[in-house]
């Protein structure tokens, strides 16, 4: 077929304009496909990241009631706990509302211990469990910032007012790519002083002995506060972080019933300019058969432009997204701990161009392969 | 039989009838017709409209099937193959020269002529070679990377003759080569025509409203409503 490639080239760069216009709407339902798809997969992602050895108590009723501090010991205590602390959710301000990301008031001697997998230096940590107002940020979000040790952070409380002063102490370095490290982590103790020493938190974290046990754990902390003023849910990591997911609908059937529109309404455009390109050229198509193409090869000549036009703006939509998501370090405004167009994703993108090829070119090929070469000398189309 | 060629035949028509469907309704165009056409001769069809001279060319040249009888070009029964043996039948044996001479528009003068040459085993330097060559033939070695729409109509129809006979086919087929060109043109493309039957043996079947065209060949057959009416046998131009 390489022999026949100048000739393909030139018929599917014969009318420019209408080549052009439909490779860009394959580029662009290409480029859509690939960034809702990444969005999944960025979800699927953060829940894998999820630890299924740590569970989460929160107050039962919604995650924003709170807890008392004081259960943290008592849930040291229970059977499968290895260790407990506990986190605060700040949903602070960093200069503009636009500048999201997550901003958590932790249990200073503790939690980082149960976060094994951001590093940090031993000299970090003691400044931390020491300094009132010292914060430790996350790698992705000090490199968005330019935040180093030593500088200063200032918040906007929303949910606990005034303004918050902060010094960074540390940057979080993950251990794997695909943890989160856009958030702030700030010293609890700071938090409750201001509030008047109000002995409340967010939610509790819980190291387990054994991962297997969780679901017992998790019973057992429940019933240990059944009946009480402030009753609790205890569930996995995993488990926590999809309720968040939840929250947001079943993201996974929308995108892809749009991602399935999206295929379709393009496949008819190229269906459409595929069947016009060759009804135009059905005389010429008449003299190759007459010069001695048999069927087969003017069907494979018909398919290949098609294919050379879909995948073209494959190429460009699946190649793009790869580029702009790698280059500009997306995360929707820290939504997404990382945002990376998978290889999957990329091949999937080929694939439904693919696809869309050998549709838009199959029925113009049937035509090209029936075309009854006197009746097809005569059209003047 | 009328057996008007003298020498061994390329061309055998027995009994050809073709009739066409036009809806419910057939309409006859050739009726039992036998012919010889002889290796190396230059035979004219002539005839008014709708009188089978189109339609002749069409099953000589493999594009068309009879409705009856029995058609044999080169020694090969057309009636006994399917479309990708008339296909490669079509690629080996006949060049096609059409009034309007369906160059591919995209495709420029070396790219068209190569064409039928992409059916072929040649390698890329083989089949520039033949396409060099047959351009000289033509004379227009020197327009190879003109598009036809940078040719006038004498230049077109010699690049499509050229395509015609790239892959040195022993019959051409030629319906009213001349029929879009001005006279200067068309005596020029009437000469190449005469060339290629006379000094390269090419077998020409030619259909033409035009006398003068005509002349050209040894033989003038006249049709009228698909019956063979008269046979001219000229002297070697």
């Amino acid at each position: 077929m390489t022999r026949y490639l100048p000739f393909i080239l030139r018929n599917t760069l014969r009318n420019k304009r209408r080549t052009a216009l439909t490779v860009l709407s394959i580029f662009i339902s290409l480029f859509l496909f690939c960034t809702l798809r990444t969005v999944i997969t960025s979800l699927a992602a953060s829940l894998e990241s999820a630890s299924s050895a740590r569970l989460i108590t929160r107050r039962s009723t919604s995650l924003t009631f709170m807890l008392p501090v004081s259960y943290r010991d008592r849930l040291a205590q229970i059977p499968g706990v290895a260790d407990a602390s506990w986190m605060t959710w700040f949903g602070g301000i960093y200069i503009e509302e636009r500048n999201f990301f997550a901003q958590f008031a932790v249990d200073p001697q503790r939690y980082l211990e149960l976060y094994p997998e951001y590093k940090l230096t031993p000299e970090e940590k003691d400044v931390f469990r020491r300094e009132r107002t010292a914060c430790i940020v996350g790698e992705k979000l000090a490199r968005k910032y330019g935040f180093e040790v030593g500088d200063r952070i200032t918040l906007r409380g929303t949910i606990f007012e005034g303004v918050w002063d902060f010094t960074v102490c540390g940057v979080a370095h993950p251990a794997t790519p695909d943890l989160d490290t856009n958030w702030l982590l700030f010293n609890g103790e700071y938090l409750n002083q201001r509030m008047g020493d109000f002995g409340q938190v967010g939610a509790f974290v819980l190291k387990l002995d054994d991962p297997a046990r969780a679901g017992d754990v998790a019973r057992t902390v429940d019933a240990t506060f059944a009946n009480s003023a402030a009753e609790t849910k205890t569930e996995t990591e995993k488990a926590f972080q999809m309720g968040f997911i939840s929250m947001l609908g079943n993201i996974q059937a929308v995108i892809y019933a749009l991602g399935s529109a999206i295929v379709i309404a393009i496949g008819l455009v190229s269906m459409n300019t595929m069947m016009m390109a060759a009804r135009e050229r059905t005389r010429e198509i008449a003299v190759l058969k007459a010069l001695g193409f048999a069927d087969r090869t003017v069907v494979g000549l018909v398919l290949a432009e098609s294919l050379l036009i879909t995948l073209a703006g494959g190429l460009l939509g699946a190649g793009l997204a790869r580029l702009v998501f790698g280059l500009t370090d997306f995360t929707a405004g820290g939504f997404f701990p990382s945002f990376t167009v998978t290889d999957g994703t990329v091949a999937q993108a080929l694939g439904i161009a693919l696809f869309l090829g050998v549709v838009s070119g199959v029925a113009p090929a049937w035509n090209a392969a029936r075309l009854h070469i006197v009746d097809a000398l005569r059209h003047t189309g | 039989m009328e057996n008007l060629a003298g020498d061994r035949p390329i061309i055998t028509l027995r009994g050809v009838s073709k009739t066409y469907r036009r809806d419910t309704i057939a309409v006859p165009v050739l009726a039992a017709l036998d012919l010889d056409v002889a290796a190396g001769e230059f035979l004219a069809l002539m005839g008014p409209s709708g009188s089978g001279k189109s339609t002749i060319l069409n099953l000589v040249s493999g594009i068309d099937t009879p409705t009856a009888g029995r058609v044999v070009v080169a020694g090969v029964d057309l009636g006994g193959l399917d479309g990708a043996a008339l296909a490669a039948f079509r690629a080996r044996h006949v060049g096609f020269i059409f009034q309007s001479y369906n160059l591919i528009p995209v495709l420029t003068a070396f790219q068209n002529v190569e064409l039928p040459l992409l059916l072929t085993s040649l390698d890329r330097r083989q089949r520039r070679q033949h396409v060099l060559d047959v351009l000289e033939v033509v004379g227009l070695n020197d327009r190879s990377d003109h598009f036809p729409r940078q040719l006038s109509g004498g230049q077109e129809q010699r690049v499509a003759i050229a395509r015609a006979i790239v892959s040195d086919p022993s019959l051409l087929v030629a319906d009213e080569p001349t029929g879009d060109l001005d006279a200067a043109s068309a005596a020029e493309i009437l000469d190449l025509i005469g060339r290629l039957n006379r000094e390269f043996g090419k077998t020409v079947v030619m259909v033409t409203h035009d006398p003068r065209a005509a002349e050209r060949a040894h033989r003038v057959l006249h049709l009228d409503k698909g019956v063979l009416v008269e046979a001219v046998r000229r002297e070697q131009p």
